[in-house]
């Protein structure tokens, strides 16, 4: 079969925060080099959107220092991050935002006119930047306006990489189709960057979009590069019931309190003085880490103290006290999702709040320069593992980790790309023309019994009673030993849409097999990690072991099956302590 | 709470507008029965649809919490977010087609490129006479001068103003509601200087005067921008800016 053969110098997969400052840097790296913008949606459609509550950066002349940044970084992961990577993010952070500024990105403001922040979870300081609570949405929007300065920056929108091409050791190029045609199309380079974001939608209940189905680490994995720390995922405590849509951790910022049935602030040092019920999160109360939030709310909830719904039980979150002046002011998209979504005003009721499944801590494992072990392959955001976020990322970090690893990441491809050669064209194409006739035996495909709907359900509902707030050893076995039969099943998947031109349900197919590699990886990783740190809170092991589990898990992909092994952290200033807030 | 998802469950008729180019001549329409929880928005019936009775139907989405815009449809005929709409708006027949004044790519899926040319048209960056750099910090920009231009940043490129817009029904290289404010937007901020190119293309042919007043953009903007604001203010502004520019050079 035919395939369309487009040559640059970088090619960047995925066109959300990570992928377009990537792209921008790249273009601003060398005068000469080209850059194909390769995406399943137009760059603005990208997850980056969803964001809320702001980035995180030291602002010069304030009470913050890069010191606590990295020391506030450090602690939230459980000190499973690698501090060189920590540091080189915190130095990196401020002038990352600072250019998002002068590239027109609305930030918030004090009266004076410098950049307003905000408190955020975690964080000793008030360091976090904003514009009002549609963050990650501004950002994107400034930077996908911005890089349309570039005509080096060659847009592929809604085109689907289903392959990474590795030619004598180093990744040379990607597959994608394009969706509109069905066309396949091989595109050559001399690096490529992958920066498709998570995989939330490996679980029924989660923040993410639907397009967040973990393409880019399943991509990586299948190539042979390893994916780091997979069993880290990050459950938000304030998402909406039923659709698991974000409330932002900026809604505490701002002074929101998080109560249960009984009106209680159940994480406040009174109520802990009270009660005895110690979450861990000390005076911080409402401003405490994600991690300890979320397993705060399900122990209230499994203490009876949850209110019952449609959707299964819940606490709240109180914004009255806070005025609707400041709720419009600071807070007016939390008001419309909260009102179009769960039909609550929260000027005047409390807002529906449970723990869901937000943001993946792991990913393709990558280096300070964004380099996979792989020669010519890259990643950034949160399709990578830096790893600058170990065991459990604070709030507001990762907007500005897209930009500082993402510039990172495009500098790096464009140096490589000078040194290295191209790829064997004839042998790339033939793989390609491979790969064209795999996605054609799926158009239509009439062999196997099995649905895609119930395949995707099946495997949302083993993760979520494997791998939840709260883990235990067996359900977390149990989870592995059904993923594998999702997998086979999955090979008998029935497929009905003959069309080539934009058919979805071929992409379905594709995402869900993403998914499913990418679900795998997490359960096994969970199941090995005998020890409770940051997000990964085991029932049967509740305390952190430094002893045997002060160590990145690395999951490989080979023909028998996944393979785990362990990789050292990188501990530079900070010795692991005792994590109490 | 109105739509917590308690309530009863009501079957409604979905009539889904189909094309797919390479079996259909012209668009057709196929309907669907579908059980709906109450607390659903029309996005969610076409889910149902896609996941449960028919896969081969094509529709754009992600986000599902109106942001992202790419589920813009006509609704019943008048172009709505299909995340953010509800189905007790309506009874038990909806009529779901593609955005009207766009292309049709199959289905539910429009084609896209038009909009995206004119949304570059109108240099939607910062323009700088010289770029400052990173070491001299953030610029100063007091919350009133940010009130300038925030609403019109607040666009999510859902086209739904293209879709009810009338000049953009008859001439279909109208630059158009979103794109204009887009314009605009960056003309109002006090960090640009790029206002003059803008305002320049602004008013050439088939921009800012080829608006008729009707006002469907801000009254289907699922976001409250006001582009008919912005296109009323840039036509003001670009003739200002014309007017201004003619009288300086004549006292040159």
């Amino acid at each position: 079969m035919a395939v369309e053969v487009y040559r640059h110098d970088v090619i960047v997969v995925g066109g959300g925060a990570a992928g377009l400052r990537a792209a921008i840097a790249a273009v601003e790296a060398d005068p000469k080099v080209s850059v194909a913008m390769v995406s399943k949606v137009y760059p603005m459609r990208s997850h980056t959107v969803s964001a809320e509550g702001g980035a995180a950066a030291y602002v010069p002349g304030s009470e913050d220092s890069l010191e606590k940044h990295l020391y506030d970084t450090v602690k939230g992961s459980d000190f499973l991050a690698d501090q060189d990577c920590a540091e080189y993010f915190v130095e990196q952070a401020t002038a990352e935002l600072t250019r998002l500024e002068h590239w027109g990105c609305p930030w918030s403001r004090n009266e004076d006119g410098s950049v307003a922040t905000r408190p955020f979870g975690g964080m000793t300081v008030p360091r976090t930047w904003y514009a009002a609570d549609k963050v990650g949405f501004h950002m994107l929007h400034a930077l996908f306006q911005h890089s349309m300065r570039f005509d080096r920056i060659v847009r592929y929108d809604e085109n689907f990489v289903t392959r990474l091409l590795v030619d004598d050791g180093a990744c040379r190029g990607v597959v994608a189709i394009d969706i509109r045609s069905g066309a396949m199309r091989l595109f050559l380079g001399r690096a490529v960057i992958l920066a498709t974001g998570g995989a939330g939608k490996c679980f029924p209940f989660t923040t993410n979009g639907t397009i967040k189905t973990g393409d880019g680490m399943a991509l990586a994995y299948r190539a042979g590069v390893g994916l780091k720390d997979m069993e880290f995922l990050q459950y938000h405590p304030t998402g909406l019931p039923g659709t698991g849509i974000l409330i932002t951790e900026a809604s505490r910022g701002e002074g929101g309190y998080v109560i249960n049935a009984k009106g209680e602030r159940f994480l406040t040092e009174e109520h802990v003085k009270a009660t005895g019920n110690d979450y861990g999160v000390g005076k911080k109360a409402e401003l405490g880490p994600r991690d300890m939030i979320s397993r705060a709310e399900i122990l209230e909830i499994e203490a009876g103290r949850g209110l019952k719904g449609p959707y299964g039980e819940y606490v709240l979150l109180d914004l009255r006290h806070l005025g609707e002046a400041k709720i419009m002011a600071k807070l007016p998209f939390v008001r419309e999702l909260a009102k179009t979504y769960i039909g609550v005003d929260p000027v005047h009721e409390p807002i529906p709040i449970r723990p869901v499944v937000h943001y993946m801590m792991g990913g393709v494992d990558t280096d300070i320069r964004g380099a996979t072990p792989m020669p010519g392959l890259y990643a950034a955001g949160e399709t990578a593992c830096v790893s600058m976020n170990g065991a459990n990322r604070l709030g507001s970090n990762s907007l500005t980790e897209c930009l500082v690893f993402g510039a990172r990441a495009g500098v790096e491809s464009v140096a490589f790309s000078k040194s290295s050669a191209d790829g064997n064209e004839a042998r790339l194409r033939g793989e390609a023309e491979t790969e064209g006739a795999r996605i054609d035996t799926l158009r239509g495909r009439k062999k196997g019994g099995e649905k895609m709907s119930v395949i995707r359900h099946e495997m949302q509902l083993t993760m979520e009673r494997g791998c939840g707030v709260y883990r235990k050893q067996d359900s977390m076995n149990q989870a592995v030993a059904e993923i594998a039969p999702l997998k086979g099943r999955y090979a008998d998947l029935v497929l009905e849409d003959t069309s080539k031109v934009f058919n979805t349900e071929v992409l379905q197919a594709l995402e869900l097999g993403n998914m499913l590699d990418v679900a795998e990886t997490i359960a096994i990783a969970a199941a090995a990690r005998r020890e409770s740190r940051g997000a990964h809170a085991c029932r049967d092991y509740p305390t952190r072991n430094d002893a045997e589990f002060l160590h990145h898990s690395m999951m490989f992909f080979t023909p028998a099956g996944p393979r785990l092994e362990k990789k050292a952290v990188t501990i530079t200033r900070f010795q692991p302590e005792e994590r109490k807030y | 709470m109105a739509n917590d998802g308690s309530g009863e469950m009501k079957t409604r008729t979905f009539v889904v507008t189909r094309f797919d180019p390479d079996k259909d001549q012209v668009p057709k329409t196929q309907s669907y029965q579908v059980s709906c929880r109450p607390e659903w928005k029309v996005l969610d019936a076409l889910n149902f649809i896609k996941d449960e009775i028919d896969p081969t139907l094509s529709h754009r989405w992600s986000c599902r919490m109106a942001v992202c815009g790419s589920c813009g449809m006509n609704v019943n005929g008048a172009p709505k977010l299909t995340c953010k709409t509800s189905l007790s708006e309506y009874g038990d027949t909806v009529e779901v087609a593609p955005l009207a004044n766009f292309p049709v790519i199959r289905d539910l899926v429009i084609e896209m490129d038009g909009f995206m040319e004119k949304f570059k048209a109108v240099k939607p960056w910062i323009i700088v006479a010289k770029e400052k750099a990173v070491d001299e910090g953030t610029n100063r920009q007091s919350p009133a001068q940010l009130a300038e231009f925030k609403q019109f940043s607040m666009c999510i490129n859902c086209m739904l103003c293209y879709a009810a817009c009338p000049v953009v029904a008859k001439e279909p290289d109208f630059l158009g509601p979103a794109a204009i404010a887009l314009g605009h937007r960056y003309n109002m901020d006090s960090r640009d200087e790029g206002a003059a190119q803008r305002n320049e293309i602004f008013r050439g042919e088939g921009t800012v005067f080829s608006c008729s007043y009707a006002n469907e953009c801000s009254e289907v903007c699922p976001k409250n921008v006001d582009p008919a604001a912005a296109v009323n203010q840039a036509k003001l502004n670009s003739v200002i800016d014309w007017a201004t520019s003619f009288v300086v050079k004549r006292e040159k």
